[in-house]
């Protein structure tokens, strides 16, 4: 009895002897663990843990950097708004004109016009405090979060009007954006000519080009040709927002009588300092509907 | 200075450093990414405890990863070096001399032959474990090997102007610190 109980005691002096010893080497295999359960869920969520509060942090850092950076950048960001107001008013109805046949004119705000028409995409501006075009994969951080009206999943839209990036994480007052530059972002397109249809991702190799493929080579694509964003509605992108220009086309080896083609970005990354993140108003209904079938197909 | 205090700072410099610096450049070649941060690791005293090294260095990482977007990919490599550093150090270090006298590693107190050792494997180990992380998502043989090698260049420059502009005096450890 007495043997036994000491035997026992034993045992678990050298288990715990044995933890002792190799401490270090557990503690290191326990946070290793650790670690990789947060690279494994960032990847499946692009969330990363307590990434409500980091945001905020890093984003009030990124906030003071960039309140810095702004001033060398003023002058080209002066150009570009000063560009896209030029395009703007150019689209105005008073720079049309036509021999007038109407005998009233009446003011209507409602948000349904009389032919009918009802608004999809809302333009939200915000300002980059932080943007990166070195690493593998890009992000950029905007000043405008949960309480102005941000969800996941929003597209963002450069100054002259060109894809960017899409919403990945939300804060109170930041979000994380993953830009066109990056190897996990793909982007459905089409090609303005024709409207063939294709997907746009990166090779990480250039931060001016990005890659287009699944473009079928029925489509005769040739240098100069734009790629816009495609016209299958999504939740991110109103179609036709410009995402580039082809600046070389090749067979690809991959895929089945395929372009590989690689699309020199509309949007310059390397000076964005304002975006617009757009929302898609009837995304629910659409979403809901679309849902709906599914389960009826089941 | 406190070593504590002093390590707080350079914590908070380096992770700086790294993200508006050097992350702002833009890139020679998509396989030159210059890393600089991981010096913080290799610089901590000598007499830091095994666990707690690892505990800083998974800290340190985490805070790294948050300000490039991504925040698991820093973690992993930086945990690497914190592990193997005390071993390279036992090997490297004759043990009744320098250890007891110096506080930090530095080309002082290692002479400079042992310390660009030290300095050299980690840096090849923590870029070979970053991009093995990224390779997993490429899935190319040549970016995995040309990246480490271009990478690990660059860092062994910049750590080689950080040494030269930053000499740290090798300061003796004493009973009454």
């Amino acid at each position: 009895m007495h043997g036994v109980a000491a035997h026992a005691n034993r045992a678990m002096r050298n288990i715990f002897l044995f933890i002792r010893r190799f401490f270090t080497f557990f503690l290191f295999l326990v946070l290793l663990g650790v670690s990789l359960a947060i690279l494994v869920n960032y990847n499946k969520t692009y969330q990363g843990v307590y990434s409500g509060t980091a945001n905020e942090v890093t984003g009030k850092i990124n906030k003071g950097y960039n309140d810095v950076e702004y001033y060398f950048h003023l002058k080209e960001t002066n150009k570009q708004l000063a560009e896209e107001n030029t395009k703007l008013l150019n689209l105005l109805g008073s720079s049309f004109d036509a021999p007038d046949s109407s005998k009233q004119v009446k003011v209507d705000s409602l948000i349904k016009d009389t032919l009918g028409r009802m608004r999809r995409f809302i333009y939200l501006p915000a300002k980059v405090v932080n943007n990166s075009v070195t690493e593998e994969n890009n992000y950029l951080t905007l000043f405008r979060g949960k309480n102005q009206g941000v969800n996941i999943g929003m597209g963002v839209i450069g100054a002259n009007g060109s894809a960017v990036g899409k919403v990945i994480d939300v804060s109170a007052n930041y979000c994380r954006v993953m830009s066109l530059l990056n190897r996990k972002s793909k982007v459905s397109a089409m090609m303005k000519k024709g409207f063939f249809l294709g997907e746009i991702d990166w090779d990480g190799a250039d931060p001016g080009y990005l890659i287009m493929k699944s473009v079928t080579q029925g489509a005769h694509v040739a240098n100069g040709d734009s790629v816009l964003t495609s016209n299958i509605v999504n939740l991110s992108f109103p179609p036709g927002m410009l995402i580039g220009v082809v600046t070389q086309v090749k067979a690809d080896p991959e895929g089945t009588s395929t372009y590989l083609l690689k699309v020199k970005t509309a949007a310059n990354f390397y000076n964005l300092q304002y975006a617009y993140l757009v929302e898609n108003v009837m995304w629910q209904e659409q979403k809901t509907l679309e849902d709906k079938t599914q389960k009826v197909n089941e | 200075m406190s070593s504590l205090l002093k390590n707080i700072i350079r914590f908070a410099l380096f992770i700086l450093v790294q993200a508006f610096v050097l992350n702002k450049i833009p890139a020679l070649h998509q396989f030159i990414k210059p890393y600089l941060y991981f010096l913080y690791i290799l610089w901590l005293p000598f007499s830091i405890p095994r666990s707690f090294l690892l505990i800083v260095a998974f800290i340190f990482g985490l805070s790294m990863g948050y300000f490039t977007g991504n925040p698991g990919l820093y973690l992993i490599p930086c945990l690497v070096i914190a592990f193997l550093r005390p071993f390279l150090i036992n090997i490297l270090l004759p043990q009744e001399t320098t250890e007891v006298s110096y506080a930090e590693p530095s080309l002082k107190s290692m002479g400079w032959a042992p310390y660009s050792v030290y300095v050299i494997i980690l840096t090849f180990v923590h870029h070979a474990v970053i991009v093995f992380i990224e390779w997993m998502s490429v899935g190319n043989f040549l970016f995995f090997v040309g990246k480490v090698a271009g990478s690990t260049a660059i860092s062994l420059l910049l750590i080689f102007i950080t040494e030269m502009l930053f000499s740290r005096k090798a300061k003796f450890r004493t009973n009454a610190a």
